[in-house]
């Protein structure tokens, strides 16, 4: 039995969706569905829930990698069969929970969990992501499996949380902070709304490909792909192609995503964008958009020692400065934007004042400014 | 050991956290070691770290642009991907991602979790991401013959489906809600499978003219990220009383109680002070400490959670919940990134969530009707109005809607808005006003 290449509709299943979730429920989160009443976090990565029923679920959460093998996947359910009866579930931030209903289980999962490495030194589970500090950086697929992204992802991320790591199991922080990347404006990771934004860019106006071009694209469809107009068409050595006026290009990347005869990334002119201040939460100040306060950082792989730098001003300015609850975006405005230069020392260029749609809300119709 | 020399990738092994390269060269390793009849290339991974250390030297990524693979009759969950150095990588020559519909809110038992790395050892690269960033498991790397036989083992044995992709309906997705939270105000889990059963042909097979995603949130701490990450997003939100056990709000004056649980303790900030903490942060205004007792004007209350989450054993979320619903989040391409609007300030979200499909319906016919070639419906709403876009739902304007007042006076005024309607007469006009 399996699938038959002669005959492929034999037996073919469509349109099931996803297992269900209940199958996958511990029982002591099956049997108090509904009922919590609140929770406490005893250590940073510990979570205790208490239900009405006087039930408790103790949670170990822990730092994943997006990229993950199945050699590793296989660990988590081993330590999962030995503490947690064969359940555990993954956060939307590449966190993995461990659960056990009792406080007594805690230790030895904990000091499983701890003991834990890989080969080359690092640590397998770190335990925290919780309250106020740092928790995992959400990213996308960057170098290893994407075809239009600007950086790496995932060895960004390690690069940064190898640096930030005591912050991941601490809770020091005025608010929590989450950092997110992006490795190219398409942004499969959307990190416009978080504290510290990290985002893959181009900075050189895409390559034509004039003597394949008509051949891989529709080009009726580069051409509207363009949102500035920059593209028209063009017929080069007697092909039909494209022409680009460099001056207009904002260097979006769409223009390739519709047609492969265009690529931007660049050794020189591709690399790292920060953005900061944005929040998806409605906590006490309403959700905000991250604003760039670094224009471009070369990609420096392995480590990207500029980026983590930055990241490391931009965070600790905060972490010194900012009140109790204070979230990055609402440190940033109640200091004032000039003043956020200042204490982050980092510089302010022309290219950081917006010149796309709605550029003119963003320039200061004021003469309230600070020295 | 892996066969590839890979300096760049090994700086990456240093330091604690968990190392992604570590990782990949234990998977390279178990495959060399193996005795699973392996139906994809054993060195994989290890070209797989070869193709990367090349990309880390060049800074400029190896893969080519797209590749459009699939399953028989579904226009998504299949990501083709080729590299651009297949003589020098032949293992990753073709290695294509498939999307698999996570479970809602991502809770496994280690029996499924087990068979998924039995299928994907054996007919991919062994490689995946928990989870991608809409929520989708990602099978990461297997070759064109691997797609349908995948398919056939994850629906035949499995009882497990693909996720979305392309111009379709993402895989939808939603915080860990009642499972788990005190805060959740509707049942994010149940509505997300119900509505993913609901949707199965949108998701499967691209009919819209780009994108669309639901994320449903449970409060508004929007855990899911929903106001800034969908098409359509469905907020947790109560529309009666913050429910106050004041006994436990004197414990948390007292310090018998540790405040926000315990996400501050990292830190000395002092003693809780719930004027300065509480009372004064409230965006408000509408609470009050006496010294005994504290006050909340609900009427003025707009829901932020910050009490609740300062206070969550003496403060918890009103009884009468639903959600507000939003349109029209997307990132950045093309127009600018855009969060959702709020359109439906509160609905009761129970099965079998009718009002909430009914809305859903009209939204897409207008959007599949009026959207351009990759226009979100974000780009539609701003491109048409926000007055159009109420119209499409049948619904009345509310000043919850907006931040504020058009300051423009540039009103388009509808002929039916007029009495009289426009038809004039420049005869009759010209008697009484001479030229």
């Amino acid at each position: 039995m399996g699938y038959d290449p002669k005959d492929p509709l034999k037996d073919r299943i469509t349109d099931i969706g996803p297992k269900d979730y209940k199958e996958f429920l511990p029982s002591v989160i099956k049997e108090n569905y509904g009922k919590w009443l609140y929770h406490e976090i005893l250590e940073p990565g510990v979570l205790m829930h208490v239900s009405e029923t006087g039930a408790k679920v103790y949670t170990v959460r822990v730092g994943g990698c997006r990229l993950m093998s199945v050699t590793h996947i296989r660990e988590i359910c081993e330590i999962s069969d030995k503490h947690c009866d064969g359940y555990l579930r993954f956060t939307t931030r590449n966190n993995v929970e461990f659960m056990v209903d009792d406080e007594a289980k805690l230790k030895p999962l904990m000091d499983d969990l701890e003991g834990r490495e890989f080969a080359g030194g690092s640590k397998k589970f770190p335990r925290g992501g919780t309250g106020a500090g740092l928790t995992n950086i959400v990213h996308t697929q960057g170098w290893i499996h994407c075809h239009t992204p600007a950086i790496d992802a995932s060895g960004v991320v390690k690069a940064v949380m190898d640096e930030l790591y005591d912050d991941f199991q601490d809770m020091r922080f005025p608010a929590q902070v989450r950092i997110s990347l992006a490795c190219c404006l398409n942004m499969c990771g959307a990190v416009h709304c978080s504290d510290i934004a990290i985002l893959g860019i181009h900075r050189m106006p895409p390559m034509l490909d004039h003597e394949h071009l008509d051949n891989m694209c529709e080009i009726p469809l580069a051409i509207a792909a363009c949102p500035t107009g920059a593209i028209k068409p063009a017929t080069v050595n007697g092909k039909k192609s494209v022409a680009v006026k460099n001056e207009k290009c904002m260097f979006c990347g769409n223009c390739y995503t519709m047609c492969p005869s265009m690529p931007l990334a660049d050794e020189e002119g591709s690399g790292v964008a920060l953005l900061v201040g944005g929040k998806i939460s409605n906590r006490i100040s309403q959700p905000k958009f991250s604003k760039v306060v670094v224009p471009f950082i070369p990609n420096e792989p392995p480590r990207w020692p500029s980026t983590v730098e930055a990241i490391k001003k931009i965070l600790y300015a905060y972490v010194d400065d900012a009140k109790k609850y204070e979230r990055l975006g609402d440190w940033a405005e109640r200091i004032g934007w000039e003043r956020f230069f200042e204490k982050t020392e980092l510089p302010f260029t022309g290219h950081l004042i917006d010149d796309y749609r709605f550029a003119y809300t963003t320039w200061r119709q004021s003469t309230q400014f600070k020295f | 050991m892996t066969k590839r020399k890979t300096p760049m990738l090994d700086e990456l092994e240093k330091g604690k956290w968990p190392s992604f390269i570590s990782d990949m060269k234990q998977e390279a390793e178990a495959r060399e070691k193996t005795s699973v009849d392996l139906q994809t290339p054993k060195e994989c991974v290890d070209d797989l770290l070869g193709l990367l250390e090349l990309t880390y030297v060049d800074k400029v990524v190896h893969w080519k642009h797209g590749g459009i693979v699939g399953v028989f009759g579904y226009g998504g969950g299949v990501i083709g991907r080729y590299c651009d150095r297949p003589d020098e990588f032949p293992g990753v020559r073709d290695f294509h991602t498939m999307r698999v519909n996570q479970p809602s809110s991502k809770f496994y038992s280690t029996e499924y979790l087990r068979q998924i790395c039995e299928l994907w050892e054996r007919r991919g690269s062994g490689l995946t991401n928990m989870h991608g960033s809409t929520g989708d498991i990602i099978l990461l790397g297997t070759t064109t013959p691997q797609l349908e036989e995948v398919f056939w083992e994850l629906t035949d044995n499995l009882d497990q489906d693909l996720g979305g992709s392309g111009s379709n309906l993402r895989t939808p997705s939603c915080c860990i809600g009642k499972a788990r939270c005190e805060f959740a105000c509707y049942d994010t889990q149940a509505i997300c499978t119900d509505f993913t059963m609901e949707y199965q042909d949108e998701l499967h097979r691209p009919a819209f003219p780009y994108k669309f995603k639901f994320k449903f949130d449970g409060c508004p701490n929007g855990c899911v990220a929903s106001i800034a990450r969908s098409d359509m997003s469905i907020i947790g939100t109560w529309r009666d009383d913050i429910r106050i056990d004041q006994e436990a709000v004197k414990a948390y004056v007292g310090g018998e109680l540790k405040p926000n649980g315990g996400a501050h303790s990292g830190r000395d900030w002092g003693a809780f002070d719930i004027q300065k903490e509480v009372v004064d942060l409230c965006p408000t205004g509408c609470m009050g400490w006496d010294g005994s007792k504290l006050n909340i004007d609900n009427k003025e209350c707009t829901r932020c959670m910050h009490c609740i989450n300062v206070m969550p054993r003496a403060l918890r979320i009103g009884e009468d919940t639903g959600a507000s619903i939003l349109f029209g989040a997307k990132a950045p391409i093309l127009e600018g990134a855009q969060m959702s609007t709020l359109t439906v300030p509160f609905m009761k979200i129970e099965e079998p969530y009718e009002e909430l499909k009914d809305l859903v319906e009209k939204v897409w016919d207008y959007w599949s009707e009026e959207g351009k070639n990759r226009e979100r419906l974000g780009e539609l709403m701003q491109r048409e109005g926000f007055q159009k876009f109420l119209e499409v739902c049948e619904l009345d304007a509310d000043p919850r809607m907006i931040q504020e007042p058009r300051s423009n006076p540039y009103i388009f005024w509808k002929e039916e808005d007029v009495e009289g309607g426009w038809d004039r007469d420049i005869k009759a006009f010209r008697k009484k006003h001479q030229k």
